[in-house]
């Protein structure tokens, strides 16, 4: 025992630990946990052929919670003290209304995760600012000479660090690192006047060298400029219902936010969600299969445990049509009876568990991507999108496409620029007649925003096509 | 009170401190951020405490410069060792970039002198039990007004107070207080025949205690606003008069704001680049940024990097007078800063607003929308189809549609589509109803015409 290295690196043991938890885990708390989370952050940054930004961020901290029926009480601390501590659980069991005092949690298993989805050699400071400086001068000078009108060329390099431990009354310590990092293009291009935007990036829980793999790096840099000089000729979005095909991988944000948000436990236990009620229900075409996957190695959104220290898994969420699961954390999974889906996450210490996604895609289908085309006669074809947003309660969501095209008798013509895809969540999926058999999941950019919190997750989607959605472009 | 300022005198003298340590490893100028403080927010649904968090915090950002090459560091570790560490990470990480000539410091004699007090500070401290009465009381007038309201995503009472001591290589050494109170509630309401439900939520946020509206009245507005959504279908497609209700006019006063920022200009990714002394609006436009207003959530006595904060015309009768800048993005396109420095420890300064907002006029919200025969009155926006760099918007809406002057039935599952430059340009009437609850506010606005995407 005590063979956990978090425990050092946090400069903890296991008595200060369990006695921190044996406070907080008073007679009335149904479940207290301790999150520990050291995290650093780095960022360099280019723009007008110049890196000249770099920044490094480090904190450390705390996060005790404790829950009684649906109340949660929650405190943390960026000081890791028995004292801070104390003061933490004292805050934190303030919601059950039992007296206070040491009690019993059992003595903890040592864990660490069965499997390691993210095992990177070169995450940190072994790569040398010089290194980072030098992939985004090659991308500066790859995205320039892909085009004389790219005038701008803004880059930047994330990278985070972070190492969690996660202590629960249910018996468990266990610890996690968890890297991260993104590589992120933005291109302006000018012709006679006319500047447009073109974007694009990647990353994961990968090192350093997945950027060079492939020479990934300049093919970011190269779609980024490619973006930006197409948007050059886009001509105004169409407004009105009409069919719409999305292209394979990052389209799938479509999924996140019109279905996925409003398959999270919390929303559904609280019956706010459009979705409340509807298990075992049609809520998509029998073409359509929807899991969230937290277990793809490397990924951005995969996990090798939550931030509950539960480990992740692969969940149905729709099958063939029918809604089969919701994405939970301990607490809603325990208050509405269903299963534990390994889906607790937070933005840091500083924040509380909420049922989160993690990598959501719907599975491939059987129908050629050309075929899908050329069933349109006329419609959009939407291969990227700059982000979307839900409204949970009436299922209505949004999503903007940052490329796009007409599709005009059942061929690909001219790119269109600003347009907005508007639907209602429940709806849209049973509005799916057709997909590919080309599965792609996106590069890795995908950061998902919740009650204020941000953390990373994965989409993907096979090419689809969607018989009726409402365009929101400025032309009839 | 003794050991609060003797902790305060604690943070300059680090400060101190650190900055000679800085100079010591090499650095040429720096400048150094310290915020601390303290949260507490309740959260009620229905009627029961949901959940409470409670925090102190503290954190410290660090920039030097290296002749022109700098670099920004943040920790929350205060330990000697950890600083003494940070400082010679940062100057190392300040060699490892390009030098960039116009990076510096603002120029010494610029720095604010004085400081006043702007009134941002009440040092009233709730219990637990005050505030979980609060946040119940918010919810319970939100769903006690109307039957159609049967559920909840819960009441909020969140409260918060800090400071922040901010000093630099030219012997500038400035520090403040403020704190805020908030309150919101998101009721649900249930269409009594279809089952359909809507959400909606309101919400009042004051740096003084005794300034909020009472529960009762942010409760009874936030159920107002939900109920009303009911029944709530698509229109057709058409292109339409379109009135802003202040929520979202304000959200295209925040579209104007990034537009007008220095370090959007300067890359070429701002619609308004070189639109400087331009007509961007009819002449009855007129829009501030103004850091001094006493008591205001953006109020400020001096910036990011130490500048005093000022009232600045960003658009006067229609044209577009001043960007807002830092010194960094003013040295780019060669303006003088506005004061504007926006600093989140650890970050490099960036360009944010202080109280920004259009200058009310005459009419009543109701008066606005009278004058339209048929159109849409908006009062939510969701998702992020704006693209600065050419103005292109397109978002999705939901409101009610008006005919003949009156609000008719409300309408969802919409889009509203145009240019920024021509909604702008084309801002027919602005409403009296302006309220700064909030960094960027706007009074009611009426532009003449936008697309609107439906069936």
């Amino acid at each position: 025992m005590g063979d956990l290295v978090q425990l050092k690196s946090f400069g903890l043991t296991e008595g200060e630990v369990l006695g921190a938890l044996g406070r907080v885990k008073v007679r009335d708390v149904d479940y207290a946990d301790l999150y520990f989370e050291s995290c650093v952050s780095e960022s360099v940054s280019m723009e007008e052929s110049l890196v000249k930004r770099a920044t490094k961020s480090v904190s450390q901290g705390v996060g005790v919670r404790a829950t009684a029926g649906e109340k949660t009480g929650f405190a943390y601390s960026d000081e890791l003290t028995k004292k801070d501590l104390e003061l933490a659980a004292d805050t934190a069991r303030y919601i059950a209304n039992s007296p206070g005092g040491t009690h019993a949690v059992p003595v903890p298993v040592h864990q660490r995760p069965s499997r390691d989805l993210y095992p990177v050699d070169r995450a940190r400071a072994e790569v040398a600012t010089a290194e980072r400086v030098a992939l985004l001068n090659a991308i500066d000078a790859e995205a320039r000479r892909s085009d004389p009108r790219i005038k701008n060329v803004m880059a930047s390099f994330n990278t985070e660090y972070k190492v969690v431990m996660v202590a629960t009354s249910d018996g468990t310590l266990i610890g996690d690192v968890q890297p991260l990092s993104r590589l992120q293009v933005t291109c302006i291009a000018e012709e006679n006047g006319q500047r447009q935007a073109g974007s694009f990036g990647g990353g994961g829980r990968v090192g350093f060298e997945f950027y060079y793999e492939g020479d990934r790096y300049l093919r970011f840099a190269r779609e980024a400029a490619r973006e930006a000089i197409l948007n050059l000729s886009a001509v105004e979005a169409p407004a009105g219902v009409m069919p719409v095909v999305l292209g394979g991988g990052w389209p799938g944000i479509l999924l996140h936010e019109a279905i996925g948000h409003g398959l999270e436990a919390d929303f559904n236990r609280k019956k706010t969600s459009a979705f409340s009620n509807l298990l075992g229900k049609r809520v998509a075409s029998d073409v359509c299969t929807i899991v969230d996957d937290g277990t793809l190695p490397g990924r951005r959104g995969s996990l090798n445990m939550d931030d509950e220290g539960t480990t992740t898994g692969r969940t149905m969420l729709i099958e063939r049509g029918i809604l089969r699961g919701y994405i939970t954390d301990k607490l809603n999974a325990r208050l509405m009876g269903i299963p534990l889906t390994g889906n607790g996450r937070r933005e840091s210490y500083q924040s509380v568990v909420l049922p989160r996604m993690t990598n959501t895609f719907m599975l491939a289908g059987t129908s050629d991507p050309e075929e899908i085309i050329r069933s349109v006669d006329r419609g959009l074809y939407a291969v990227s999108f700059g982000g979307g947003q839900v409204d949970i309660t009436n299922g209505k969501f949004v999503f903007s496409a940052s490329e796009a095209y007409l599709i005009e008798g059942g061929k690909i013509t001219r790119p269109v620029k600003g347009a907005t895809l508007i639907g209602s969540g429940p709806e849209i999926l049973t509005k799916v007649s057709m997909v590919g058999h080309d599965l792609k999941l996106d590069e890795g950019i995908g950061t998902c925003g919740k009650e204020g919190q941000s953390v990373p997750v994965g989409v993907g989607l096979p090419t689809i096509r969607i018989d009726e959605i409402t365009v929101g472009g400025t032309q009839r | 009170m003794n050991q609060q300022i003797q902790q305060r005198d604690g943070y300059s003298q680090l400060a101190l401190d650190l900055l000679g340590k800085a100079k010591r490893g090499g650095a040429t100028e720096a400048d150094i951020i310290i915020a601390d403080g303290e949260t507490f927010s309740v959260q009620v649904r229905l009627g029961a405490v949901d959940r409470l968090t409670k925090a102190r915090e503290k954190r410290l950002g660090l920039r030097v410069f290296v002749g022109k090459r700098s670099a920004s560091t943040s920790t929350s570790d205060f330990s000697a060792e950890s600083l003494d560490q940070l400082v010679a990470e940062t100057c190392t990480l300040a060699r490892a970039v390009v030098e960039d000539p116009v990076s510096g410091l603002p120029a010494a004699d610029q720095m604010a002198g004085e400081r006043p007090d702007l009134d941002l500070y009440d040092s009233t401290r709730l219990n637990t039990e005050q505030q979980i009465e609060l946040a119940k009381r918010v919810e319970a007038a939100a769903m006690s007004t109307d039957e159609r309201v049967t559920n909840s995503e819960g009441g909020d009472f969140d409260s918060s107070s800090g400071r922040v001591v901010l000093g630099n290589s030219h012997g500038f050494l400035g520090e403040y207080q403020s704190s805020s109170f908030s309150m919101s509630v998101s009721p649900i309401a249930t269409d009594p025949v279809t089952g359909a439900m809507q959400r909606d939520s309101w919400y009042d946020v004051r740096r003084k205690f005794a300034k909020l509206d009472s529960p009762e009245m942010v409760g009874l507005e936030a159920a107002r606003r939900t109920v009303r959504k009911l029944g709530a279908r698509k229109v057709s497609t058409q292109r339409v008069p379109v009135v802003f209700d202040p929520e979202t006019a304000g959200s295209l006063m925040g579209n104007l704001c990034s537009a007008v920022s220095g370090y959007a200009l300067y890359k070429g990714a701002s619609f308004l680049a070189g639109q400087l002394d331009k007509p961007l609006a009819p002449d009855y436009v007129t829009v501030y940024d103004d850091g001094r207003v006493v008591g205001g959530l953006g109020s400020r006595p001096f910036d990011g990097e130490g500048l005093p904060t000022r009232k600045t015309t960003v658009v006067e009768r229609g044209r577009l007078k001043s960007y807002l800048l830092d010194t960094y993005s003013g040295r780019k396109l060669g303006l003088a800063s506005t004061g504007n420095a926006s600093r989140s420890v650890g970050e490099n300064p960036s360009v944010g607003p202080t109280n920004f907002y259009l200058a009310p006029g005459t009419k009543t919200a109701q008066d606005i929308i009278k004058t339209v025969k048929q159109g849409l009155y908006v009062t939510d926006l969701i998702g992020f189809g704006i693209n600065m760099v050419t103005g292109d918007y397109s978002r999705g809406a939901s409101g009610f549609w008006i005919e003949g002057g009156e609000l008719a039935y409300p309408v969802e599952e919409i889009t509203i589509a145009g240019n920024l430059k021509d909604m702008f340009a084309g801002i027919e009437m602005i409403g009296s109803d302006l309220v700064l609850r909030g960094r960027i506010a706007s009074p009611t606005v009426k532009i003449t015409e936008m697309m609107v995407a439906g069936n």
